[in-house]
């Protein structure tokens, strides 16, 4: 029942760990982790002792119902008691229907409250998730994420239901049936339950070397699914190059693998159900042999050896289930230490300083009337330093002191090589990275002084990979300003030249996204436009808005898209000539920081660096990265 | 860990079993397989009976080991439900015998005791083994032939078909099965084998009192189909319930950035919330059903106990019954009714199995439209100095949808070897299933494809893949070194000739400057690549393939100019001579051809070199006169 898969690329091994989470020390206690649950626990604890109560008095009246049967042998058979045979026969049913009740009573007792902690802990998760920075999304794959919301899940709740409940009932009934075993007839209670220890030892040690198998077995079945889903999302190069058998005898091999795995598992298996089958049967076959001695030489009755037999019996299950109930506890801990290692993680806003409210007002206020002078500065980047938090030591930062001020109401081009931080400096505006160093101002307030939720309102993006949600056309544009009216809706689509929408099957209440309509990738990126712009934001910013366009629909939003940046402060990364054009100037970024600004002819004229960017002349002697002497000359021009 | 059950079980263990059973099936799909949405059972028709044929045909090399692993644990099953009947024995027998000093009666009862108890262990042990061999035989063929199908199906099949799907059909439906073979088979046979086998005991020992238990059938059997029917409806409602919690938590984290940038946390929170209570829901109405389901049965077998038992007494005061067969009946009861919870089990894991055996069998039952030649022809040799690339001819090709849309109206279209052909018009017009069709990801409706005169079809795989390469606007890269990943097009490429390739391309920098340069593993930290990077990686790729024939669609969209530019500049050298189709809606690009065509509805309404268009009046001037204005 392993449910971890801890094969994905993913933040496994130590140094990969996110630094705010130090890597735990791994053999720590599990019960310490368990611990941990009692937030969650807390509140159904009654529930949960009432399911314990039941589960206990349940095993113990099927442990009783063993010496009523004696009982029966002994008194009323015996003796040709047809009374007492009554009275015995409803002791019977009773117990046997107090058994039935009182073990569905366990499961109802939790039931409800135990699917309710699961769901807590499961919302409790995403929220946690959507609040972390973007920096700890780019470190954990999804399927990291997804197995830690779903199995880890239900791995606990089922600990919670079964193991931890188990655990305790379980010992008490067997140290119960042992003293009534005992009582019946201590020499036969020795013999059954000398076998006891070595299967208890015998047991876990199997279940540790199984849940090893098991866990192994699952980072195999993660790769066998890796290579399946790369095989599948691939599958356009794997059928131009013709390389499907070298993917098929990969898959092969790690499916080879899994088999391996999984036969060791039957072997374990094998052994240990050896073990619990074996040793309790050749124990109780000598405390039957001997038990017969003993009623023939009349120091014990036929009745008190069927009781003893039968009660032997039922605790088979206790013993058996002592190695896994504590491999599946160990389990549970795995998967609450999981759990927390994203919980413990520090949000996006455990950093912020004190919000100054007033500036925050006041940039709000800025919106709506044109008030002081300050208000109205535009976008300002200060000597702006940034590097990936897993960028490997040593390498340069990506921006280094970067300067950009983008007037109020002016459109900024950003421009330069591939790989050169466009985007990633786009994402700084609305912090979904921190910046390392300077400052970065909107209308004068630096950007950390305005609350997140304020400044991503006042900051609207599209992005390169334009996402659309599991919602409809119109919910998903809306996404941008949900309060923003019908009219505002058909205007955005309309710039976005995202008419096409209106020939869905259901309009703009078209389901799209992964449960829905599946749209290409001009499409999306309309989309994603038009939800960038539908609500007049104060400042836009553009990542490559027109790439995935063809000529004439690129054409026709440039033409829209004009009127949207006439009324704004905009960004806009542009690879291309056509959407440099769209903007009143253009910076370029060179070397993590802005190497020129300039308008399209001036730096044309003035930029060799440019100049090849945009038109791919090379000129000068500078072949491959002419980037590097560029920066010099083109911080003059700033 | 599987537990399963032999002997005397206690409700508890059949319990955790039948959750563990009930919820676990679901879980590898969970994980893996977020795509999979609840659309999931329409997708492609299930031919009758080939599941059947399915599993008869992953059994049939195992006959001999299955008839061995049946014989195993019915032999073990009669050795473990001898030892109530030996208890009787020893009292019956044993016990006066003693008394009269004889022991023989109570040795062979110890031996008989022990011995069965050895054979059952050993036996038991042996059959999980061999049965190991067998069901893990049996799901490797099987993720085989899932794999090796799956690549072999077409493309317009992976379009309709979502990738999400194909996974879970892999995986998670795998999975079912494996549980169902692991589990739920030995399971059953031993259930059934235990059943049989006390019945007949119980009749045997006392024909009043077996009849009497056996009667207990009746009602269990309807408390299991109840319950079986609720829990049924139940188990879809929490699948599509936890497919709703997985696509909306994956669509979350896939997309946090515009979900942070656009403040959906709160929306957010209050979308999951209705999906989380759904499935909370229908979780805790499962557990409540089961709970229902554990008592009556329960119930129902502590009723029948107490009522044989205290007929049985009444028959042994009456001097009609013995009391050692009693105590057998008492001993062999408890053991009739504790697999009542595992049959309801088993019942679950086997439909959920057998649905997904299913699938599986639906989706290899599933003919490639794009076959393999029977008889494959290979192209003919080039000779020495021959230019690399090779004529193409469409004869009198269309092409439309299954669904019997047209895309290409019939038209005839041929490309000199060597010639570069743009390709422009807008979206929709056909641009790319011109390309799928030179590609053969797609066979046409009518006509022919030929390379060098042979037909596309005719081809074998490695030649037509060698012959002709397509480079696509999605650059999906796969797990592995970046070198890795240019060297899937030629993998007996040396070091050199990758970065060779890297370097003509323009890639050669930005990899280098990797962490671990070529050795940079894309997936892991740093190697952080823009969608740019992405697509001169697959240009590279394509480079090292070094094909006849080269398509592009649309594959330069993501580059900026001069990242274009090296493209433009190893078609004019490393790639000189090679036949070209090239899809761009980058006017720049088209300008390097030999000839544009322009299509429009799928037909082809211009046609000649760019310069001729240029200085004529078509669609195709005027397109390019606006563009050349952007550029000023």
């Amino acid at each position: 029942m392993s449910t971890q898969q801890d094969s994905r690329p993913a933040p496994q091994a130590p140094d990969e760990s996110p630094p705010q989470t130090p890597p735990q020390p791994r053999p720590h206690s599990a019960t310490r982790s368990l611990l941990r649950l009692w937030p969650y626990v807390r509140p159904i604890r009654w529930f949960l002792t009432a399911s314990t109560v039941s589960a206990l008095l349940a095993s113990l009246s099927a442990l009783v119902i063993p010496l009523v049967l004696k009982d029966i042998v002994d008194g009323p058979v015996a003796h040709r008691d047809t009374a007492g045979l009554w009275q015995q026969g409803v002791l019977l049913l009773v117990l046997g229907l107090l058994e039935a009740g009182l073990f569905g009573l366990r499961r109802w007792f939790v039931a409800r409250p135990l699917a309710g902690v699961e769901r807590r802990m499961r919302a409790d998760l995403y929220a946690k998730l959507q609040r972390l920075p973007v920096s700890f999304h780019d470190r954990w794959a999804s399927g990291q994420l997804l197995s830690r919301a779903t199995s880890d899940m239900y791995t606990i709740r089922l600990f919670l239901a079964f193991p931890l409940v188990f655990l305790i009932v379980n010992s008490m009934v067997f140290l119960t049936g042992i003293g009534i075993m005992f009582t019946l007839d201590w020499q036969l209670a020795l013999i059954t339950v000398l076998p006891a220890a070595p299967l208890i030892v015998l047991c876990s040690y199997f279940e540790r070397r199984y849940s090893a198998a098991a866990r192994l077995s699952q980072d195999q079945n993660g790769d066998l699914a890796t290579v399946l889903e790369e095989s599948v999302l691939g599958i356009r190069i794997l059928k131009s190059f013709g390389r499907h058998r070298t993917m098929a005898a990969r898959y092969r091999a790690q499916a080879e693998l899994l088999r391996e795995t999984e036969l060791k598992k039957a072997r374990l298996l094998a052994n240990l159900w050896a073990v619990i089958v074996g040793l309790p049967e050749l124990a109780l076959g000598a405390s039957l042999a001997v038990g017969v001695v003993q009623v023939a030489h009349g120091s014990t009755t036929a009745g008190t050896l069927v009781g003893f037999l039968s009660t032997a019996l039922s605790l088979r299950w206790p013993v058996e289930s002592l190695g896994w109930l504590l491999a599946y506890s160990n389990e549970a801990a795995t998967a609450t230490d999981r759990f927390y290692e994203v919980m413990d993680a520090r949000p996006a806003d455990a950093e912020d300083g004190p919000v100054r409210e007033g500036t925050a007002v006041a940039v709000a206020a800025g919106s709506t009337t044109a008030s002081a002078a300050p208000a109205r500065d535009g976008i300002r980047l200060t000597d702006v330093r940034f590097r990936y938090p897993d960028a490997p030591a040593g390498s340069p930062d990506l921006l280094r002191g970067l300067d950009l001020h983008v007037r109020s109401g002016e459109t900024m081009a950003l421009v330069g090589l591939t790989g050169s931080g466009k985007t990633t400096l786009t994402a700084l505006l609305p912090r979904l990275y921190e910046i390392d160093g300077g400052r970065i101002t909107l209308d004068g307030t630096d950007i950390r002084e305005i609350p997140r939720a304020r400044l991503r309102e006042l900051v609207s993006m599209a992005f390169e990979d334009p996402t659309l949600f599991s919602a409809s056309v119109s919910e998903n544009v809306l996404m941008g300003a949900p309060e923003a009216s019908e009219e505002a809706l058909e205007r955005a689509l309309d710039v976005a030249q995202a008419q096409f929408v209106r020939a869905l099957p259901e309009g703009t209440a078209t389901q799209v996204g992964e449960q829905g309509l599946s749209l290409s990738g001009g499409q999306r990126q309309r989309l994603a436009l038009a939800r960038a712009v539908v609500g007049a934001p104060e400042f836009l910013v553009l990542d490559d808005p027109l790439s995935a366009l063809d000529v004439h629909t690129e054409a026709l939003v440039e033409q829209a898209l004009r009127q949207v940046l006439a009324e704004t402060t905009a960004l806009v990364v542009a690879h291309r000539p056509s959407t440099v054009l769209l903007a009143d100037r253009v910076a370029l970024l060179a070397e993590g920081r802005i190497a020129a600004v300039g308008t399209h002819h001036e730096l044309l004229e003035s930029n060799p660096e440019y100049r090849e960017l945009m038109s791919g002349e090379r000129t000068g002697g500078g072949a491959g990265t002419a980037s590097g002497e560029g920066t010099e000359d083109g911080s003059l021009v700033r | 860990m599987s537990v399963t059950e032999t002997d005397l079980t206690e409700t508890e263990q059949g319990e955790l079993l039948e959750e563990s059973r009930l919820q676990e099936p679901a879980l590898p799909e969970e994980d893996r397989a977020p795509a999979a949405g609840p659309g999931d059972g329409e997708d492609i028709p299930v031919p009758p009976g080939a599941p059947r044929a399915l599993l008869r045909s992953l059994l049939a090399p195992h006959k001999a080991r299955v008839v061995l692993a049946m014989l195993m644990i019915t032999v073990q099953q009669a050795a473990l439900q001898v030892g109530p009947l030996l208890v009787s024995y020893a009292i019956d027998r044993g016990i006066p015998a003693l008394r009269s000093h004889d022991w023989g009666p109570l040795i062979a009862v110890t031996a008989g005791y022990l011995g069965c108890a050895a054979v059952a262990t050993l036996l038991q042990r042996s059959f999980i083994r061999l049965s190991g061999v067998i069901n893990q035989a049996i799901l490797l063929e099987m993720r085989k032939r899932i794999f090796r199908h799956a690549q072999a199906l077409s493309l317009d099949f992976h379009e309709r078909y979502t990738s999400g799907r194909i996974i879970s059909r892999a995986t998670s439906d795998v999975d079912t099965v494996r549980e169902l073979l692991n589990e739920g088979l030995q399971e059953l046979l031993s259930v059934i084998l235990s059943v049989v086998y006390i019945a007949v005991l119980l009749v045997v020992m006392d024909w009043r009192l077996g009849l009497a238990s056996l009667a207990s059938v009746v009602p269990i059997y309807l408390f299991t189909r109840g319950y079986r029917r609720r829990s049924q409806a139940i188990y879809r409602r929490s699948r599509t319930a936890v497919a709703q919690v997985i696509v909306r938590f994956t669509e979350t984290m896939n997309g946090i950035r515009p979900v942070q940038a656009f403040r959906r946390e709160a929306a957010n929170e209050e979308a999951f919330a209705v999906s989380n209570g759904e499935y909370t829901d229908a979780n805790a109405q499962g557990l409540l059903s089961m709970a229902q389901f554990v008592a009556s049965s329960r119930a129902t077998a502590n009723i029948w106990i107490t009522g044989v038992v205290v007929w049985g007494a009444v028959l042994v005061t009456q001097g009609s019954l013995q009391l050692g067969v009693l105590a057998a009946f008492v001993l062999y009861l408890r053991r009739l009714f504790d697999p009542v919870d595992q049959v309801a089990m088993f019942l679950n894991s086997y439909q959920s199995a057998s649905a997904a055996l299913e699938k599986i069998a639906g989706l290899l039952a599933h003919e490639p439209s794009v076959p393999e030649p029977g008889e494959p022809v290979t192209l003919p040799a080039k000779t020495q100095d021959a230019i690399p690339g090779r004529a193409v001819d469409f004869d009198g090709v269309a092409f439309a949808y299954r669904t019997g849309k047209q895309v290409l109206p019939r038209f005839d279209l041929r490309i000199p070897a060597g010639q570069s052909v743009a390709v422009v018009g807008a979206t929709g017009a056909g641009k790319s299933t011109l390309a799928k069709l030179l590609a053969r990801f797609y066979d046409p409706t009518e006509g022919r494809v030929a390379l060098d005169g042979v037909d596309l079809r005719e081809l074998s795989t490695p030649d037509l893949r060698r012959g002709v390469v397509m480079v696509t606007q999605e650059s999906f890269l796969f797990s592995g070194t970046v070198a890795e990943n240019i060297a899937i097009g030629r993998p007996d490429a040396t070091r050199e000739e990758v970065e060779e390739a890297a370097r003509a391309i323009g890639a050669y920098e930005f990899i280098a400057a990797l962490p671990e340069g070529f050795d940079t593993d894309v997936r892991k930290r740093g190697g952080r690549i823009s969608a740019g990077q992405r697509q001169l990686v697959a240009f590279a790729r394509a480079l090292l393939a070094d094909p006849a024939v080269l398509i592009l669609d649309e594959a330069t969209s993501s580059l900026d100019v001069p990242g274009e530019q090296a493209v433009q500049r190893a078609m004019t050298t490393v790639l000189a001579g090679r036949t070209a189709v090239i899809i761009a809606h980058r006017l720049s690009t088209v300008e390097i051809a030999d000839r544009v065509l322009v299509m429009d509805q799928g037909l082809v309404v211009e046609d000649g070199t760019p310069a001729d268009l240029i200085s004529g009046t078509g669609r195709f001037a005027r397109l390019h006169a606006a563009w050349r204005d952007s550029l000023v």
